[in-house]
């Protein structure tokens, strides 16, 4: 594989992809990692990096492509099989044993024995501690897990993962839930790692993290690769416009001037324990209101804050002009809010019950009769007139939910809500996981509803579906509010600006 | 995807739905025939009734327990909990000498308080229902041995209480009241899984305990209700163990809150909750009965019963399993 003499890379993936039923995950991706070099992946969410690290690491099998290490083709057959070839990946969510110690976790399937059938916890703490002097780390190797901070905890995954003799090391998001100076620890292990036999693959969203610490960048975006170049001299706007890069044509956008109509929900000051930090926002009777951002930008926690389904810390919500307390679901509901939940089979339908349960779930207190019977001549009414109404493809309103299409089952779940009769609805990934026909339909009945004078709050991963529904457009970052567009000055390359505003200062743009 | 598959699909559905009951109730006949052939004591009506009569007590536990299995949930306190109520019976009757039918209410309200507990502490303080009925389990096993003395409590004073199980409904034959209080059980809860806003929800807790909150349905006040009300048949079971032998024992008890979940089990009520029926909880006690019998009548050593039982409940779920992965 050595091309013009020069020496090969450390890794090569030569044309790469993957499908998963419905989806091109990946299509024909080309990657390349030199030998002593930090290489940052980029993309807006399902531009297909998690997948790819999937491939690397052995968990998913390519439908076709090449991998090379060292010039050497190789296939990699499993999670095991990748650590045996020297590829360690750290996962966003990490893999440790809360209740197991460091020195445990990090030898976890080759311990040291005696005699072949007794482990030796000295022998297994000295490895250990000999690992963390090699590295310069600061760790006592029978502390629980459980007693290290987030940070610390990542840094043993790293040292796990640097204990197989790694050459390839790829971290996922890995400053995620880091402080700067906890930031500055890491990058250190990271440049101690990177040597001429050695390299890093980095996937990040955060532009200021990726000019301190990669040397070059590969965009990915809807699962195609788009480009590679050397960090140093990119400026930061030309990533953001490689990984947001499709056209949106004009008539995609909402025909209608944003709604002045009353408002209606109003929120101010909302902050949760973990993510959410003083956010406010108005939002009106007719309007759609889409929140953009980043995976974890803290949108769904938003909703789930509102709903009363999480706690919040602090804040107050005002509906039709009067505080309201809510604190549970049943409240909200109650109140005429209805959250939609993006994942629609855990949270949202009952898959093994029928259309008409599913439908008046909500509501079913207005179907009972003395003594708690329920009227199921009324229940079959309702069912049918939104089976009608939403045009929902069924058999019959006694079919299981599972037996229905995604679409389908979403329009269930909107059935369920305005039968409960909400003003608001939440919509948090109204279209995921729904084929490219059935979304046409259900942004249709997000208009509809919109014009008949519901408001709506719609979260979406998907730039070009927040562009193309809202009226107005709210961008998250790390929990913060960072900027509300109307929809005519908003563009992917703003929007995508603003959801990696990582600073903490952080001014809010009202638009 | 075309209407005619969805319809076929759904067809397909139903049928495997029903699929467990059909067979419950198939080797229900099945156990019955072969019993009326083997001995020529079975089919006597006597015997049958003598199934019915012992299928009452453990049955009721079933019953009620069927709505808290449906949820997702367990409950392990039934067996000790109707032993508890039996006592207190006692302890109203003859104790504190209220008269008969307030002793009875009084007795099975506290089964209803039982189950509450056991909401409370499942729903409110979020314990593993498994853990919260075992609690609940040894508390009851220990209180109705303290409050009885640890000595049967006899019901001198209202001689009528052995009515409740044993009058007779049929001048001349033996067809006992208690027999006649399960079926109008079997009856209620029936309609109360199938057709009232309890039964809904105790379904969609089952199915989806998540979703069901997030569309404001007030899942923890339910799962107390449901508890409490699973108590109420653990109270009218203890009334009926009492009655049956005019005196309120207070051990015993034990043991038989797994007979009463393996009738459900078999009955084809999955332990993972949002699937279930009256139905399929009768069929499962009346085989669990017609076994226990059957075995008896033709003097298969007693040690054996229980390892039948034990074996019809590993076929039986898996059977509901084989059911689930096809569907």
């Amino acid at each position: 594989m050595t091309k013009d003499g020069a020496q090969p890379a450390l890794l090569q993936v030569v044309g790469a992809s993957k499908s998963f039923p419905g989806v091109q995950a990946l299509d024909n991706v080309h990657l390349d990692l030199r030998h002593g070099e930090v290489l940052a992946v980029v993309g807006e969410n399902g531009a297909g990096k998690s997948t790819l690290m999937k491939l690397l690491s052995g968990i998913y099998q390519p439908d076709s492509g090449e991998f090379f290490l060292n010039g050497e083709q190789i296939h990699i057959a499993s999670p095991r099989h990748a650590q045996e070839l020297g590829i360690s990946v750290i996962h966003q969510e990490f893999n440790l044993m809360p209740d197991l110690t460091i020195a445990q976790n990090i030898f976890i399937g080759r311990e040291p024995r005696v005699a072949r059938l007794f482990l030796s916890d000295r022998e297994l703490n000295r490895k250990a501690q000999e690992l963390f002097d090699r590295l310069g780390l600061a760790l006592d190797p029978t502390s629980l897990v459980s007693e290290l901070t987030v940070a610390r905890q990542q840094i043993v995954e790293i040292a796990k993962a640097l204990s197989y003799n790694a050459r390839v090391l790829i971290m996922d998001e890995p400053t995620a839930a880091l402080n700067d100076v906890e930031v500055e620890t890491l990058f250190g292990l990271i440049r101690r790692f990177t040597t001429p036999t050695t390299g890093v693959i980095y996937i990040s969203h955060r532009m200021q993290e990726l000019r301190a610490i990669s040397d070059r960048i590969t965009v990915l975006r809807d699962g195609q690769y788009v480009d590679t170049f050397d960090t140093a001299p990119t400026p930061v706007s030309h990533v953001i416009s490689l990984m947001v890069g499709r056209k949106i044509t004009g008539e995609q956008r909402p025909a209608t001037a944003p709604a002045v109509g009353e408002t209606v929900l109003s929120v101010t000051g909302l902050s949760t324990k973990g993510l959410i930090k003083d956010v406010s926002f108005d939002l009106h009777k007719g309007e759609i209101l889409g929140f953009a951002g980043l995976m974890g930008a803290g949108r769904t926690e938003i909703a789930r804050a509102i709903v009363g389904a999480d706690r919040s810390e602090s804040g107050t919500i005002t509906l039709h002009g009067k505080k309201v307390s809510i604190a549970n679901p049943a409240d909200a509901a109650r109140l005429g809010i209805g959250y939609l939940s993006e994942d629609r089979k855990r949270f949202g339908v009952l898959l093994e019950r029928n259309v008409k349960e599913n439908v008046v779930l909500a509501s079913l207190v207005d179907y009972v009769a003395a003594l708690g019977f329920i009227n199921d001549r009324r229940i079959e009414q309702t069912a049918k007139s939104y089976v009608s109404t939403l045009r929902i493809k069924t058999p019959s309103t006694s079919q299981l939910v599972k037996n229905l299409s995604g679409g389908n089952q979403q329009k269930v779940v909107i059935a369920k809500w305005l039968a409960r009769d909400c003003d608001v609805l939440i919509f948090d990934e109204p279209t995921r996981g729904i084929d490219v026909g059935a979304k046409d339909e259900i942004y249709a009945l997000l208009n509809e509803l919109a014009a008949q004078g519901k408001a709506i709050i719609m979260i979406s991963s998907e730039l070009p579906e927040v562009l193309r529904l809202s009226h107005r457009i709210a961008v998250m970052c790390e929990g913060r509010l960072t900027a509300i567009f109307d929809n005519a000055e908003a563009t992917q390359e703003n929007i995508m600006d603003y959801a990696t505003r990582f600073s903490a200062e952080g001014t809010v743009k009202q638009g | 995807m075309s209407t005619t598959t969805v319809q076929r699909r759904s067809l397909v559905t139903n049928l495997r739905g029903s699929l467990q009951q059909v067979l419950a109730a198939a080797s229900l006949i099945l156990i019955f025939i072969f019993f009326s052939i083997a001995s020529p004591y079975f089919l006597l009506p006597a015997n049958l009734i003598g199934i019915l009569t012992a299928a009452t007590v453990t049955g009721i536990l079933a019953l009620g327990t069927t709505f808290v299995i449906i949820t997702g949930g367990i409950d392990l306190s039934i067996g000790t909990g109707m032993v508890l109520c039996a006592v207190m019976a006692g302890v109203f009757l003859t104790y504190w000498g209220w008269p008969l039918w307030a002793g009875v209410i009084g007795a099975i309200l506290f089964g209803g308080l039982i189950g509450f507990v056991n909401g409370v502490a499942i729903s409110v303080f979020g314990l593993p229902p498994f853990i919260a009925t075992l609690g609940m389990m040894l508390v009851t096993a220990g209180l109705a041995l303290v409050i009885s003395g640890t000595k049967p409590i006899y019901f001198k004073s209202t001689p009528d209480f052995q009515n409740i199980m044993n009058l007779s409904l049929i001048p001349g034959a033996r067809f006992p009241l208690g027999v006649g209080i399960f079926i109008v059980l079997m009856v209620v809860s029936a309609l109360i899984l199938g057709r009232t806003i309890v039964g809904r929800y105790a379904f969609s807790i089952g199915s989806n305990e998540a979703a069901t909150a997030l569309s404001g349905v007030n899942v923890r006040r339910w799962k107390i209700f449901i508890y409490s009300f699973a108590g109420l048949f653990v109270g009218i079971a203890g009334v009926l163990a009492a009655s049956r032998l005019s005196s309120a024992q207070p051990t015993g008890g034990q043991g038989l809150e797994l007979q009463a979940i393996a009738a459900v089990v078999i009955g084809g009520t999955s332990l993972q909750g949002g699937r279930g029926s009256i139905v399929g909880t009768v069929i499962g006690s009346l085989i669990v009965a017609v076994l226990t019998n059957g075995l008896r009548v033709t003097a298969v050593p007693q040690e054996w019963q229980s390892v039948v039982v034990g074996c019809v409940i590993l076929v039986a779920v898996y059977l509901d399993m084989l059911r689930r992965k096809g569907a």
